[in-house]
């Protein structure tokens, strides 16, 4: 695989994952601090 | 048909170096978005106050005739599964992502138009019917294209998608109660706004999955991955019609195990916050107990990746055994934390039973393809997910009634879900030995080389 490929593939995958990562990440990170009321 | 022929199967086939890790996100784009269906609840409350606006009204609708919209979207998840399954497979997962992502948002969009003209029965239709048919198309769409990416972790594949279902609800929550907040007025409750808005997001949200994902070129594998020489005795290298999947025990075993841990598991989920009160009065508050259901999440969208991440290592059926033995142990201790008044028992066997419940439905389509072959797995796990249908009525009512038939006895109500307890594990024996039964395929059921059937479905 050439090296304009690899950087072509490594955007388009940071991209896709953040896409989907971020909004999960903050929900999760909601629902943790949620989570947090049982040990109050 | 020129316009959507970019859905087509053949033009989604992936080009040299398109990398396979591009997958798991489209797919996540999906389940994020159908993962809502957790989340419905949050709208109970404003949609018991369209008319009344600050308190129910008369003329407003009630919590019992709102609670059939989330159970008509569940009966038609596994039903469309089932039916429109074969069609999701052969058609290939984009076009089937782009049908999900049309219903999905479709659904909303009615929905809205039926809280304007205050209709339940349009919202029943929109969220209930077509929302219930984008869940089931959506759910098994990426299934086998996954597996087909990742026959080096088939179980890992498949989990990071299913967690996506499990973690919809997570980002559904919070943006349906701040979209909610924000249409808000002293006249008016912003619901349809909120589905108006959820529709559009969810749409272009799903239309980017439909868009990045691809399937493998026929005969590709990833590098470096050695596909093992020999079928071992779990896992078949043979292909097995959809329809004559059903007619082998190996299916209806499988569709056993995963009603009994789907049963079990969502018995618990749903009464968790009051059981945990009532178990522990005046140690457990109300506001813990909402922690204790967001924390139960958590752990189900986890154990959602780890246990069939894990399930790749140990085997699929093995995974399922530990589900078994290991909740059986679980499900027996709650009545013991609760006797000893132990919280941090009580919380962990919870949080362990619920993470194998989110594993009981990552796990299975890995169990599925090492059983019935690649080819039509995504079709038999959509017959497959009635098992999921049957069990949101088992479960609840095991619950329910069992309690309501100890505190009618005298039962303290402290005690009154040690029974339920019981018959939960009770089922996961039962769970145990249909797992224990599940032997590989007979030589009858496998596909032919010659079989006229193939002609129907491309090989990638």
């Amino acid at each position: 695989m050439s090296n304009q490929t690899e950087a072509s593939n490594g955007l388009k995958l940071f991209l896709a994952w953040s896409f989907v990562g971020i909004p999960l990440v903050l929900g999760v990170y909601n629902t943790l601090l949620n989570a947090m009321k049982l040990f109050h | 048909m020129g316009f959507f022929s970019f859905l087509d199967r053949e033009h989604t086939v992936a080009k040299p170096g398109y990398s396979r890790w591009l997958v798991p996100p489209a797919a996540l784009c999906v389940h994020l978005c159908i993962g809502q269906a957790y989340a419905l609840s949050v709208f109970n409350l404003p949609m018991t106050k369209l008319l009344g606006i600050t308190a129910s009204g008369p003329g407003d609708w009630k919590l019992t005739e709102l609670g059939w919209i989330f159970s008509l979207a569940m009966l038609f998840l596994g039903g469309s599964a089932a039916v429109f399954g074969r069609w999701v497979e052969e058609g290939g997962p984009r076009r089937a992502m782009f049908t999900a992502g049309c219903l999905w948002a479709g659904g909303f969009f009615l929905s809205a138009f039926g809280v304007y003209i205050h209709n339940l029965w349009l919202i029943y239709l929109g969220y209930g019917v077509i929302g219930g048919c984008a869940l089931g198309i959506g759910y098994i769409s990426p299934v086998s294209t996954l597996i087909k990416w990742f026959p080096d972790r088939p179980g890992m594949a498949t989990g990071m998608a299913i967690m996506g279902f499990g973690g919809g609800a997570f980002i559904a929550s919070p943006l349906s109660v701040w979209l909610m907040g924000k249409f808000n007025t002293p006249t008016h409750v912003g619901v349809m706004e909120t589905f108006m808005i959820m529709g559009a997001i969810y749409f272009c949200f799903m239309m980017v999955g439909a868009a990045i994902v691809r399937v493998p070129a026929p005969g590709w594998k990833p590098e470096g991955y050695v596909a093992p020489a020999a079928a071992t005795k779990l896992i078949s290298k043979n292909d097995v019609y959809v329809y004559d999947a059903v007619k082998t025990p190996q299916f209806w075993l499988i569709w056993w195990v995963l009603c009994l841990n789907v049963t079990a598991g969502i018995g618990v989920l749903g009464q968790a916050s009051a059981m945990s009160q009532e178990m522990f009065p005046g140690v457990i508050t109300p506001i813990a107990a909402s922690g204790l259901v967001g924390l139960m999440s958590l752990f189900n969208m986890g154990g959602r990746f780890c246990w069939a991440s894990v399930s790749d290592f140990i085997g699929r059926k093995n995974t399922y055994f530990v589900f078994m033995v290991l909740g059986f142990i679980l499900y027996v201790t709650v009545p013991h934390a609760g006797s000893i008044g132990s919280v941090a028992l009580f919380v962990f066997c919870f949080c362990i039973i619920i993470s194998m419940y989110g594993g009981g439905f990552s796990t299975v389509p890995a169990y599925l393809k090492d059983m019935f072959g690649v080819r039509y797995v995504g079709a038999i796990h959509g017959l497959l997910l009635t098992a999921w249908s049957a069990a949101g009525i088992f479960g609840p009512v095991i619950v329910n009634y069992l309690r309501e038939y100890n505190i009618t006895h005298g039962v303290p109500k402290a005690q009154a879900y040690n029974n339920t307890m019981y018959i939960m594990a009770g089922l996961l024996v039962i769970g145990f030995i249909c797992n224990f039964f599940v032997k590989a395929v007979a030589d009858r059921y496998h596909m032919k080389a010659n079989d006229p059937r193939l002609a129907g479905t491309a090989k990638a």
